[in-house]
């Protein structure tokens, strides 16, 4: 039994303990709930620590401790709960700390709702946090990806001291898939700069001030240099029947499952056409989209929201091709034969239509 | 500074007082005042009159530099 | 001179020179007279007292004590406005050997950091806090703070703080300890040389009870700041023993050390080898196994009903039996607050080739356990699939030519079992009987993976058996 049927939300805290993360500070709020459920079970079976914080605020500076002593930390939310994490991430950035932050997110502005969204792609990618720092942004479309990625994500905030946050939604959490874990379980030694309350690291110093500005811009231009490193050595991404494509969609996570049945579909009519997914949100795949528009006639990025990463879209491709968008939101799932309609549409020549009501007035999960 | 008379002594890194004078005020035989000279940094530091310490050790308990007093007593 | 000894000299639990000031290295970045200082030398002396300087690990906050690490000699972790508290619980438990020390003023953690302060000490974490109220901001410039006495002016109440506008002093120590999870909270003054020896004192049993392991434990310590009260610091002590000592009580609050138990050591964590047991699954270390299919499978089920009907588990099982068969399945359920009442539906796709999409927006099989789910989902049903619907007979306005309809009141079928909850499995039964590439056995092991009791399995195989007649007798 190699392979379990399991939510990805479970996915993400077997992918955690395994990559040797033994602290998940959390708040509840739902679509992530399983997550904190899990690690609530897990962790302290595994020698680590589960503590339910007092808020997010509380939450994501239990991380910030548990990474300044040494140990590979994490935090799970949704939106809302992200928004009061902000100041945290922004700390853990400046402070070199490295983290996992996974976002299942949902419906907003505000409360919105508990429904899938993609509308946390300005806060996750772009920031979120005051200061020059980017957070490297992972966004898994399978439960697999959530244990795979998840387990990614510590090696890459240890490689970079940085935060990385797996950013999937609720449908990603919350559905049954079957996974299979590979590689030994791992427990990584304190980092030689961590504070453990011991002689050897007694001159340790965890902080993110730069009093100076001469100095501040040093530790600022190095934060700069390490993004560029992971710019040109993290981008990850699937193309899936792009390179010889007249249209290329574009979406990640559920949308770009749900995309490539578009491709099959329409493929299946004789239509050429191929999807680019990202899997990492930041380093953006700007360079494959680069490539493709040599080729490609059209884009047309597809995202649950009104339209958030499409704008990298946009730089990547810098004018070369016309991009196009579909978005539903609201916690609306885009159905397959909606874009199919779309893209049929756009070849057509004529542009998509941005509906509110669409005749296919599917509420994918609710209602 | 030299030992003067008394079974205690007060030595005074100059550069580390303020000049706050909460010593001064501490100090039951009244033998610490502040210099009429400045520091580096333009506080006048506060001096030993060079005999009558007890070695309480009252000066050091309310003075907020870590460094800036040591007090020593005569061995038994 | 050689029969002098020292008696009192800078504690080496301070750095010799200051090394991360950039200027002035021998002296304290405070003003002449702050607490500050007094209260770092009473914190040095009790590390020193108790032989802790290589575990300790001081967290220091937001405000005039920011720099705290400047003089240190320990391990330093700089923290978020407010925040410290939180960052020192997570520390603590990360390091159980270390000692772990949150240094905080009042705007710190009287006002933005209320809630971590509140949910630290009512943890009973095992850290010690020292709270340095002088009842005022000081490093941002003299606004009111949380602790400012009524009256005062600061530059946010030029008129005087009116309890009106501006609420009342914000008393820590005794808000503190009406909770059970502190063991000890005693406040003390800076007002002079007895009070601060009797602070060296509180302080020093904070940081014992800790190294005893016997829980949360705070001082707060009344401190002047006489560059913002525009006092001398002669003045300024003064106010602290007259003026902040009348609304802040000195005096100990909370004293639970007798009677704490001292928290055991920790214990060592399970080995590495064992984490994959702990987690329920085994490793694969050979290469993925592509899903093995005898024949072509695309099914695309979408299953619905009202909650407690067993949808979701309808599909999971039909889930595990598809991946047990060695097909690819996903399984997706409608979450949140309509899980608890009203409606349910999961999505469920069974392929022989890998899923893509998840979603089941076009489902060539709808299940509908109730009337409203039909209503709901057949028209998105493909032309040429199959509906089976819980009841004697499609309503009439529900009905599809282009579709293969089977209604049967499986729940009634399922009450004749002795279980009307089995309703769902004698569903899953008769459609096991109108769907290819699902093998008996990897039902039998699904049901077997899902079912959670003995007596439930017994049933739900029998609510198969029947679910396969009653579709065959149509």
């Amino acid at each position: 039994m190699a392979k379990q049927l399991m939510k990805g939300n479970e996915a993400i805290v077997k992918g955690a303990i395994l990559a040797g993360c033994r602290g998940f500070y959390g708040y509840p709020i739902t679509p992530a709930n399983e997550i904190a459920e899990a690690a609530a079970y897990f962790m302290p079976l595994s020698g680590g620590v589960f503590l339910q914080a007092e808020s997010e605020v509380a939450a994501i500076n239990m991380v910030y401790g548990a990474s300044s002593a040494g140990i590979r930390a994490m935090t799970a939310s949704s939106g809302p709960g992200i928004s009061l994490m902000s100041e945290g991430l922004s700390y853990l950035a400046g402070a070199e700390l490295p983290c996992v932050v996974v976002d299942i997110s949902r419906g907003g502005p505000g409360l919105g709702n508990i429904a899938p969204e993609q509308s946390d792609y300005f806060q996750v990618v772009k920031g979120g946090g005051h200061g020059c720092y980017r957070g490297l942004v992972l966004a898994p479309a399978s439960a697999q990806e959530m244990a795979d990625l998840t387990r990614l994500a510590f090696d890459l905030a240890d490689h970079y001291r940085n935060p990385v946050i797996v950013l999937a939604d609720g449908i990603t959490g919350q559905m049954m898939e079957p996974v299979e874990f590979k590689g030994e379980p791992a427990l990584p030694p304190a980092p030689e700069w961590s504070v453990t309350g011991t002689a050897e690291t007694r001159g340790n110093l965890v902080s993110s001030i730069c009093l100076e500005p001469d100095d501040l811009e040093r530790h600022v231009r190095k934060l700069e240099a390490k993004y560029k490193r992971a710019e040109a050595a993290e981008v990850r991404f699937e193309n899936w029947r792009a390179d010889d494509a007249e249209i290329v969609l574009v979406g990640y996570g559920i949308v770009g499952r749900i995309l490539k049945s578009v491709v099959e579909q329409l493929r299946g009519f004789g239509m050429n056409i191929g999807l680019i997914r990202p899997i990492t949100l930041y380093p953006f795949p700007a360079a494959e989209l680069h490539r493709l528009a040599y080729h490609a006639r059209q884009f047309l990025v597809v995202e649950m929201s009104t339209g958030q990463m499409i704008e990298d879209v946009r730089l990547a491709l810098n004018g070369l091709a016309p991009v196009e968008f579909f978005g539903r939101c609201g916690g609306n799932v885009p159905a397959a034969e909606e874009i199919a309609a779309v893209v049929r549409r756009l070849q057509a020549g004529s542009h998509p239509e941005h509906r509110l009501e669409t005749e296919l007035d599917e509420v994918a999960l609710h209602g | 500074m030299k030992p003067g008379a008394g079974r205690g002594l007060v030595e005074i890194n100059v550069e580390e007082c303020k000049g706050c004078g909460l010593c001064t005020d501490a100090c039951i035989p009244k033998v610490l005042r502040l210099s009429a000279s400045l520091n580096r940094y333009g506080y006048h530091p506060v001096e030993y009159e060079g005999r009558g310490c007890s070695g309480c050790g009252l000066c050091f308990v309310v003075c907020p530099e870590p460094g800036a007093l040591r007090v020593l007593k005569l061995a038994a | 001179m050689a029969n002098y000894t020292t008696v009192h000299e800078k504690s080496p639990v301070f750095y010799p020179e200051y090394e991360r000031k950039s200027e002035a290295r021998g002296q304290t970045h405070y003003c002449p007279g702050c607490g500050h200082g007094i209260a770092h030398k009473l914190l040095a002396q009790a590390i020193d007292d108790l032989g802790i300087q290589d575990r300790t690990i001081l967290v220091s906050p937001v405000g005039c004590s920011v720099f705290a690490y400047y003089y240190f000699d320990t391990g330093n972790i700089q923290a978020a406005h407010g925040r410290a508290p939180a960052v020192a619980s997570a520390v603590k438990r990360a390091r159980p050997g270390s000692i772990v020390i949150s240094y905080q003023g009042d705007g710190d953690l009287a006002a933005i950091g209320s809630a971590e302060i509140l949910h630290a000490a009512n943890r009973g974490e095992n850290i010690t806090v020292l709270f340095v109220n002088n009842a005022i901001y000081g490093m941002t410039g003299g606004q009111m703070a949380p602790t400012t006495l009524l009256g005062h002016k600061s530059t946010t109440t030029p008129f005087g703080r009116n309890a009106v506008n501006d609420g009342y002093p914000l008393r820590v120590a005794e808000t503190l300890s009406v909770l059970d999870g502190p063991v000890y909270i005693e406040r003390v003054a800076l007002g002079n040389a007895k009070q601060i020896l009797q602070a060296g004192r509180a302080v020093r049993r904070a940081l014992e009870n800790q190294v005893k392991g016997l829980g949360f434990s705070l001082v707060e310590i009344l401190s002047p700041c006489p560059t913002i009260w525009k006092l001398d610091a002669h003045q300024a002590q003064q106010h602290v023993r007259e003026g902040l000592s009348s609304v802040f009580k000195p005096g100990v609050y909370c004293d639970r050390t007798k009677e704490a138990v001292p928290r055991p050591e920790p214990k060592p964590g399970p080995a590495l080898t064992g984490i994959p047991r702990i987690l329920g699954i085994e490793l694969n270390e050979g290469a993925s196994a592509a899903p093995v299919a005898a024949a072509s499978v695309d099914l695309r089920i979408r299953i619905a009903g009202f909650g407690g009907q067993g949808v979701l588990m309808l599909g999971q099982v039909l889930a595990e039996a598809g991946m047990d068969a060695g097909l690819d399945v996903s399984w997706l359920p409608s979450y949140g607050p309509e899980m608890r009442s009203g409606t349910s539906n999961c999505h469920v796709r069974i392929s022989s080739r890998p899923v893509d999409s998840p979603l089941v927006t076009r489902p060539a099989v709808l299940l509908a356990l109730n009337e409203p789910s039909l209503r709901k989902f057949i028209s998105s049903v493909e032309p040429g699939g199959l509906v089976m619907y819980n009841g004697r007979e499609v309503p009439g306005d529900c009905r599809r030519p282009d579709v293969d309809l089977l209604a049967r009141p499986f729940t009634e079928i399922a009450d004749e079992l002795g279980e009307p909850r089995a309703g769902n499995i004698v569903m899953l039964g008769a459609l096991l009987r109108r769907i290819e590439g699902i093998p008996d056995a990897s039902v039998d092991r699904a049901l077997a993976r899902v079912v959670k009791t003995q007596r439930w399995l017994e049933i739900d195989r029998k609510a198969i058996a029947r679910g396969r007649e009653v579709c065959h007798v149509s």
